[in-house]
């Protein structure tokens, strides 16, 4: 037998290396600061360097020399912010780099280990710079357990991680613990499943476990659909080897030999980072056969989707792995009983498999004390929408909206973007599937249990903020659309029924629903949660029911007054000429289509609100703005 | 069949053959194996497919239905850039309508069409693509352009039409 794998002897090699290191230059490479012009910065960080004469490497060297460290990160989750760079050991943090603002960092910063002031956060509503991420009240609030080193340690280096102590929790499940007790100490833990439902991960893990059979599988859902949450794409990009550790973890507490990670093929980044990880660990020995050096064996596949949100349900994913239509099975039987090609399979979500190398790690008592007692531990939320700083946060069950959307994200913005604290409108949750909630609900410790007790789910942590100028009638339909769009067309409740609730919805926001519009809308939302096969169209009325029980008064105007109070249904708006601004110029005269203006020259123009058909090409050809959108 | 026509045929199919080749001609890799042709031929070819069927032994319409059922796969030609605006939540609430009408236009895409009559650009929206703190966004092939406005998508696409028309000339 090969001996046992010396994790020790990698991280004091790494760590000694890493002595010799002067400062080190971390660059976001997430999705978010990609996109702003990480990679320029990043070039520019070479070249300008060189010109300097200044030693800056790109990997960690064997010879005994000091020099500095220039390497990318996964997303820090502060997108919007980006491209951010961060000086260690000061920990100096910097927001919106541009290129030209290098070659003053590498002399103040990377030489000198002085800030850049101008390049520092400044709080929004104090003014005050902020020279590391612990001052900003963004990161301050936040308890970052599975986002802890998504942002600091380079994704692509396998040694880093393990520098950090990663895969000793892997290792300790092989070499000290047997499948009972993995799926036992997972259990204790109370972490349940970071997709959506929140079914407990230990008893989904025991349920495979007592399976007999010569082969069983591990998935890691990485099917990130919901629009509005890119948690678990952060997570991949930003600490890959975290998922695969707890895939290990997994397989070995069930018994499992093989697994798959399915990716959306959305995320190329997340998808590149995962294969790189799952090559290194495989060069290591810490997957493939004998991992670790002891008899067992663990090998993962890489798999994109292709496009289908129904995917994320379980049983669709796994007929999506098989070459098939990825259309849902019903249940029972349980994948833990009869799931890829009809073997035993456990379907865990991204962020349930990079929780778990902690809990083995230091125990489940450990990961109770943070969270609530139905709830424990900390979840990740994509905080994005109408407020001041949008991004990938973690925080503990039981925190409320109010501490994540005015303690974190810095208070609701207006649709210029400016804070506006009045402007709290709504917040939805859970993406599709969940629901919209409003200012009564800001006190309310989020929870598994909490939020399904007011209609609305977790789902997977789309947190979307929206201001008083949202419409919710337009919300609700743009979600009905979306369900509607990626419904797979097996079961009739569903395919027809999110159709039916749809044209109800265009009703609304066209003006033709009438008082029975409501009533059908509800009972037919009612039979789709309780007919449909799968979780898609279980949930998908969801938006819209919440939207009825919570935002009633603002879908009756809709109905009954035939008026959008937040003035984004074009078809219940008048368009009206603002006669201070009008200077009869008659383009509006030859642009609207049934003939509804009318006006001499030169003298302010007039619309016949009978005649209207509420097109707004007016609207869009007058060159002075002065037609409004009406009311 | 012509002895030119063979080869240019077998040529077609040459590159089909080595990516079942790669995936072991196992039909349970049959997502995977659409993906490379797709990446191969920017769609996935009616005689191609028929092909996989047969090398398979799998039904044709078994593959149909696989190709018609995931929305990255295309039984048409897609454009030389292929432009997704992102319609996911964060987009949405911050105007993502108002770019893919803007895009609509400038490009002239006739009513119910995704692709140019040149083959130059396709036009797409993709539910989420988990770049919500920079919303709204477009994504250019593989290029992610953040926080877009109207005017920011015209020049957008007036960049590559330009780049296209001086690559034109030169070849020329």
């Amino acid at each position: 037998m090969n001996s046992l794998l010396d994790l020790n002897a990698i991280k004091t090699d790494y760590q000694n290396r890493a002595k010799n290191v002067t400062r080190r230059i971390i660059i976001c490479a997430g999705t978010g600061c990609m996109a702003s012009g990480a990679l320029k910065i990043s070039n520019e960080f070479k070249r300008i360097s060189t010109l300097m004469g200044v030693q800056v490497e790109t990997e960690l060297k064997k010879e005994e020399t000091s020099y500095n460290l220039l390497t990318g990160s996964g997303c820090q989750g502060f997108c919007q912010m980006g491209p951010l760079v961060t000086i260690e050991p000061e920990g100096i943090f910097y927001v919106k780099v541009k290129p030209e603002d290098v070659s003053e960092i590498i002399t103040e910063t990377v030489l000198s280990g002085k800030p850049v002031e101008r390049l520092l956060y400044k709080g929004n509503i104090s003014g005050k710079s902020c020279k590391t991420q612990h001052d900003i009240n963004f990161y301050k609030k936040q308890t970052r357990k599975i986002l802890a080193d998504c942002g600091n340690i380079n994704p692509e280096d396998i040694e880093e991680y393990i520098s950090r102590g990663g895969y000793e929790a892997a290792k300790k499940a092989v070499t000290e613990m047997n499948s009972i007790d993995i799926c036992q100490e997972i259990l204790n833990s109370g972490l349940r499943g970071r997709g959506g439902g929140g079914f407990p991960t230990g008893r989904k893990w025991l349920l495979a476990q007592k399976e007999i059979n010569d082969k069983k599988y591990v998935i890691c859902n990485a099917d990130e659909g919901d629009p509005g949450a890119f948690m678990d794409r952060s997570v991949m990009e930003g600490n890959p080897h975290s998922v695969i550790e707890g895939m290990i973890i997994a397989a070995l507490g069930i018994g499992a030999d093989e697994g798959y990670v399915y990716v959306r093929l959305e995320y190329p980044l997340a998808v590149k980072r995962i294969k790189k990880a799952v090559e290194e660990a495989t060069k290591l020995g810490i997957l493939g056969d004998n991992i670790f050096g002891t008899d067992k064996s663990f090998m993962i596949h890489v798999m994109e989707g292709a496009g289908a949100f129904v995917c994320g349900e379980e049983t669709a994913l796994m007929a999506s792995i098989e070459g098939k239509r990825g259309m849902p099975n019903p249940k029972p039987p349980f994948p833990a009983q009869s799931g890829l090609f009809g073997k035993p399979t456990i379907i865990n979500n991204v962020e349930t498999l990079a929780s778990v190398p902690g809990i083995i790690k230091n125990g489940a008592l450990e990961y109770r004390s943070i969270g609530t007692k139905e709830s424990p531990g900390t979840k990740t939320f994509a905080l994005t929408g109408h407020v001041v700083n949008t991004g990938l946060i973690e925080v503990p069950f039981g925190t409320t909206l109010r501490e994540i959307i005015f303690d974190i994200g810095g208070g609701v913005t207006d649709d210029e973007g400016n804070l506006d604290p009045d402007g709290f409108k709504a917040v939805q949750i859970g993406g599709p599937s969940g629901g919209c909630l409003t200012a009564q609900h800001l006190d309310l410790p989020l929870s598994f249990d909490s939020l399904t007790s007011i209609g609305a789910m977790i789902g997977s942590g789309g947190l979307v903020v929206m201001n008083k100028n949202t419409c919710m009638v337009q919300v609700a339909k743009f979600f009905m659309q979306f369900t509607q769009n990626e419904s797979c067309g097996k079961c009739v409740p569903c395919r027809e029924g999110t159709k039916q609730m749809l044209a109800l919805l265009e009703d609304i926001t066209e003006g033709k629903a009438d008082e029975h519009t409501l009533e059908i809308l509800y009972n037919l939302g009612l039979a789709i949660k309780k007919a449909s096969l799968c979780g898609l169209g279980k949930t998908a009325p969801n938006p819209v029911l919440s939207l009825l029980g919570y935002f009633r008064e603002e879908i009756e105007t809709h109905v009954m007054q035939q008026r959008c109070p937040a003035k984004k249904c074009k078809s219940l708006l008048t368009p009206v000429v603002i006669e201070e601004k009008c200077k009869g110029c008659g383009l509006c005269i030859k642009k609207c289509p049934v003939g509804a203006i009318s006006g001499e020259k030169k003298q302010p123009h007039y619309i016949n609100e009978a005649l209207c058909i509420k097109c707004g090409a007016c609207i869009e050809a007058c060159r002075l703005d002065a037609i409004s959108e009406g009311v | 069949m012509h002895k030119h026509d063979l080869g240019q045929a077998a040529r077609k199919f040459a590159k089909v053959c080595e990516i079942l080749e790669k995936y072991d001609y196992k039909s349970d890799k049959l997502v995977p194996i659409l993906q490379a042709v797709q990446e191969e031929y920017r769609y996935l070819p009616e005689d191609v497919l028929a092909f996989i069927a047969t090398t398979l032994d799998i039904s044709p319409a078994r593959i149909y239905g696989v190709a018609t059922f995931y929305s990255h796969f295309a039984l048409e030609p897609k454009g030389k850039y292929v432009v997704r605006v992102c319609d996911g939540t964060a987009c949405h609430v911050k105007g993502s309508n108002p770019l893919l009408s803007e895009i609509r236009n400038r490009l002239n895409l006739p009513k119910g069409k995704t692709t140019t009559p040149d083959l130059l650009f396709t036009l797409e929206t993709v539910s989420c693509l988990g770049a919500c703190g920079i919303a709204p966004v477009v994504v250019v092939n593989e290029e992610v352009h953040p926080l877009m406005t109207p005017g920011k998508t015209t020049a957008m696409i007036d960049d590559i039409m330009e780049k296209e028309r001086v690559g034109d000339e030169q070849f020329a």
